[in-house]
């Protein structure tokens, strides 16, 4: 566990690093995703390993993050109260729209539409 | 007995933050369970509404338990990191499905730029309220440091990504089996690119398949979004 957490922290650290030497308008977190991909496709590591335990555990207690800054609704919802029909009707359509924008386009770009297309919708 | 001394310490703890936050996400990670997984009751939703009633009905700031509970926050970056692993899992279907997730990665990111943007002006919200309204697909600390940039307001462009992100844990699974929407890949790439981290932890409830395609998708966005909105909004 302590390894893979190890290995997770410096890929972060390394991704944190670049985009602050080469001022890239991307986060740190993403640069070290890519890292982290890369190191798994380089090691192969086992399943029960230390690097798969301590990546999974993070990706399992994902939820719990979000919480803290989920709360922030108490001090910042009041203060945008005066323009809240722009801010929620706003914020659900345009999430809507994408949404169901996403979807039917990654249904329409597909591979193997038309071969396996049939027989995963009978499973889904 | 020293009451106030002991509550001004209990109160400004990041002990108390931390055990708060775990104990009623815990709590309502049960409550959830319980109810058959009833979408309502999404266990971030319902924490989220209990802690801020606590903390208001006990007088605490907060700046003070943001503070506090912070080092689950801080979290979020190694945890991001982490999404490698479903996606190192799934490398071989993700190859296969270049085409797919790079397609709706690219139009999803331009299109809820501009549609959070011009529908925000168009009902009347300030220019401050649209810019903070841009980025809300990108995850949390990606959101903030745009909306920061454009001229908005970091903690606001926060609740948007959090209402973005709900509205995918709560309701958009019934959404997607609505529209037709069976793929469990499509499935996870609406989840990643339209609700980022939070849609992504309810897509792996759903499946392996779907939470790494989510994951994917959310990573690449925060990437999209940032590269491309100072392109898209005046």
């Amino acid at each position: 566990m302590l390894g893979g957490l190890a290995i997770i922290l410096a890929c972060q650290l390394l991704g944190e690093v670049l985009v602050r030497l080469t001022g890239v308008p991307v986060p740190g977190p993403v640069v070290g995703m890519v890292l982290f991909f890369g190191w798994l496709l380089w090691r192969r590591p086992r399943e029960d390993g230390s690097t798969v335990r301590a990546a999974g555990t993070l990706v399992h207690y994902l939820p719990i993050m979000f919480l803290p800054s989920t709360v922030g609704f108490i001090v910042y919802g009041p203060q945008i109260a005066s323009q809240w029909v722009p801010a929620v009707v706003g914020s659900v359509v345009s999430w809507l729209l994408t949404f169901l924008l996403v979807g039917w386009l990654a249904m329409l770009l597909r591979p193997g539409r038309r071969g396996r297309g049939a027989s995963e919708e009978a499973a889904a | 007995m020293r009451f106030a001394e002991t509550w001004e310490w209990v109160s400004t703890s990041p002990l108390f933050a931390l055990t708060l936050t775990v104990g009623i996400y815990w709590a309502a990670d049960k409550l959830w369970e319980r109810s058959g997984r009833n979408p309502l009751l999404t266990p971030l939703l319902v924490a989220a509404g209990v802690i801020g009633a606590v903390l208001v009905l006990l007088g605490i700031d907060y700046t003070v338990y943001a503070d506090g509970a912070g080092v689950l926050t801080f979290l979020l970056g190694p945890a991001t990191v982490a999404l490698a692993l479903p996606l190192y899992r799934q490398a071989s279907h993700v190859k296969e499905a270049a085409l797919m997730v790079l397609g709706v990665v690219v139009v999803g990111s331009v299109f809820s730029i501009l549609a959070g943007y011009w529908l925000t002006v168009w009902l009347g919200g300030s220019e401050e309220l649209a810019l903070s309204m841009a980025p809300k697909s990108s995850t949390t600390p990606i959101a903030m440091a745009l909306a920061e940039s454009l001229g908005g307001w970091a903690p606001v462009a926060v609740l948007f990504v959090m209402i973005a992100g709900l509205a995918g844990a709560v309701f958009g699974p019934w959404i997607l089996t609505a529209a037709r929407i069976t793929d469990p890949r499509a499935r996870g790439l609406a989840m990643g690119v339209a609700s980022h981290g939070i849609g992504t932890s309810r897509a792996f409830q759903e499946g392996e398949t779907q939470g790494a395609f989510s994951g994917l998708a959310m990573g690449l966005t925060g990437l999209c979004i940032s590269l491309v909105i100072p392109l898209l909004v005046p």
